[in-house]
């Protein structure tokens, strides 16, 4: 059977971005995410570079893989070309695919992107729709997008989108021939694939908390805590 | 002049920007959020520059956002932009324009990756043909739109009405540009100027009369932080990230921010309201927000763009105060109706950053 390490170095990114680490620090030193959470990119490195299976497996089941912010600073400044964004992308696909992310309050969210973004992508071909970012979902959009939620076909109507019609232009409805190729490609590369995995693994951990789960849409009690939960540990302050 | 210092090294950092004949890709977040901005970029491109710009509505999101989210495989979302490239290459087109800098960095990402493994170009190539039966070539220019509107920043400056001049004092309006971090922190050679000292929007702000603010936290990032904004727990880290430039570049008060990436520039305006309303600060002179451009509306208003047309009243941080410092006519009774003058109502006014 292969082993945690194994697994990771099939994934290109993973292969890429990680070299051999001097450890020095700059990728923590320039990382906003290291300087808001209880996080050090340079250790992440360290610990994969071990190749030890335990302490793999405990990044995959950690909060700390959770809290980068992709914004690949890191991958700008490491001298040895080591790119610790790309190292937790593999790290985040592989806790998925084991079912590890459900052991973390940071990695159950992955359901609540699923439910959104993911649905959002499957259903209308984008990854934001103007009628998904709720006001009451989004209070620091302020009263201008409020504004803007409720008059959204004027609004857009008056800016020149084409929101959800035929032909080219922003936010116009995508067709149904492009949206079957785009299912047609999840199906074919894995994506669809690991959607189920969240839902299968999400829901297995629900039934553990006993918290109350539906097979769609984001009116449950598993949805709200893992969107708006936060148990006040991962931060310095 | 002699060319040192900063300006000799983004001189290094030069990319080839096609003149012409582009197949564009629009981004998910500027749709919703400056739907304006996308049909300016195309009108001043096609009527004020008359350069040929391909729309194409068959091509869907690149699924960007959920890539750097964790919940789209690579192979999925290598597979879906090979869509794209096929779309284009269909259409007869080699330049492909895209909106968006997440998508920006992962179509280049995308190419890298192939360079480095060339089975992995090969096995999305099977991937495309087996689910959708299209074949593909690889574009030989790919830009993003700010690299476009870059390029013809002097064309564009040579039809301006309004100046980034503040027309009270005669002086250069003081500028903050924000690059989108994955425009050129990924792939440095792929940005114009590169990672540490891009040059695309600044060239644009010293072209029409501005100046740059050169402000400690310039290169930090906004913040979105893609999970870190999109699960509400999380937000904290996002808002953080912006409070920290705010408060780094409020002291060489800037007239306006203007952004290269989609997301950047709708947070960097959220969160000051978010801020205000959370802590009671401004960042404005005068109790106001300071307003966040995108490079089309800068543009639009520089060549004399109606700014209700380009979209302005869909910022929190009202641009009056930047319309009056360049002297540009607009009727406050129309910022916020619909088509046709429809009354369509107006937003709340919040307790800060409003204008006086």
């Amino acid at each position: 059977m292969k082993g945690l390490f194994d697994k990771l170095m099939e994934d290109v990114r993973f292969e890429e971005g990680l070299k051999a680490c001097m450890n020095c620090g700059v990728c923590t030193a320039i990382c906003p995410a290291a300087e808001f959470y209880n996080y050090d990119p340079r250790q992440i490195v360290t610990r994969v570079h071990s190749r030890d299976e335990e302490t793999i497996l405990d990044l995959l089941k950690s909060e700390t893989i959770w809290y980068c912010g992709q914004c690949m600073s890191c991958k700008t400044r490491c001298p040895r070309g080591n790119v610790p964004g790309l190292i937790i992308m593999a790290l985040r696909k592989l806790s998925q695919e084991e079912g590890h992310f459900t052991e973390s309050e940071k990695g159950r969210q992955q359901f609540a992107i699923k439910r959104t973004v993911g649905e959002n992508i499957l259903q209308y071909g984008y990854c934001v729709i103007p009628e998904n970012i709720n006001p009451d979902l989004h209070r620091e959009q302020g009263p201008v997008w409020e504004w803007i939620f409720k008059n959204i076909g004027d609004v857009m109507d008056r800016l020149g989108a084409n929101y959800k019609k035929e032909g080219a232009g922003a936010l116009r409805k995508i067709s149904d021939e492009s949206m079957k190729e785009l299912h047609s490609i999840f199906e074919v590369t894995g994506g669809k694939q690991l959607f189920n995995k969240i839902e299968e693994f999400s829901l297995q951990k629900a039934r553990e908390l006993n918290w109350e789960y539906k097979e769609k849409g984001i009116d449950n009690d598993y949805f709200r805590h893992t969107y708006t939960d936060n148990n006040g540990t991962h931060t310095k302050t | 002049m002699k060319i040192e210092g900063k300006h000799k090294l983004w001189k290094d950092y030069q990319k080839e920007i096609a003149d012409n004949h582009f197949y564009y890709v629009r981004s998910c977040i500027r749709q919703n959020f400056f739907p304006a901005s996308e049909v300016h970029l195309l009108k001043i491109l096609r009527e004020d520059l008359g350069k040929d710009i391909f729309d194409d509505p068959r091509h869907t999101t690149c699924t960007g956002i959920g890539y750097h989210a964790d919940i789209i495989p690579f192979e999925t979302i290598m597979t879906v932009v090979a869509r794209h490239f096929a779309l284009m290459t269909e259409k007869g087109y080699k330049n492909l324009l895209i909106s968006c800098v997440t998508s920006f960095g992962i179509y280049t990402e995308i190419l890298e990756t192939w360079r480095h493994f060339p089975e992995v170009e090969n096995k999305i190539r099977e991937k495309l043909k087996k689910a959708t039966g299209r074949t593909f070539e690889i574009p030989v220019n790919m830009i993003h739109t700010s690299d476009v509107v870059y390029k013809f920043r002097n064309e564009i400056n040579n039809l301006a009405k309004y100046p980034l001049v503040n027309v009270n004092t005669g002086k250069p309006l003081k500028i903050v540009e924000h690059i989108g971090c994955h425009y050129s922190k990924m792939f440095p050679n792929k940005g114009v100027g590169g990672a540490e000292f891009p040059y695309v929007l600044a060239g644009m702000v010293e072209a029409w009369g501005g100046e740059v603010i050169d402000y400690p936290e310039r290169r930090h990032c906004c913040g979105f932080g893609f999970r870190q904004y999109l699960v509400m727990a999380n937000r904290g880290y996002s808002v953080s990230n912006s409070k920290k430039k705010f408060e780094s570049m409020k002291d060489f008060e800037p007239d306006l921010i203007v952004a290269n990436c989609p997301g950047c520039t709708m947070f960097m305006d959220k969160w000051q309201y978010t801020i205000g309303e959370m802590e009671g600060i401004t960042y404005g002179k005068y109790g106001e927000g300071i307003p966040v451009l995108t490079y089309e509306e800068l543009a639009g208003l520089v060549m004399g763009y109606d700014p209700w047309d380009l979209g302005l009243q869909m910022h929190q941080i009202g641009s009056e105060p930047l319309l009056d410092k360049m002297g540009i006519p607009y009727d406050p009774e129309l910022k916020y109706k619909g088509k046709n003058g429809k009354n369509i109502g107006a937003p709340k006014v919040p307790a800060y950053c409003t204008i006086n």
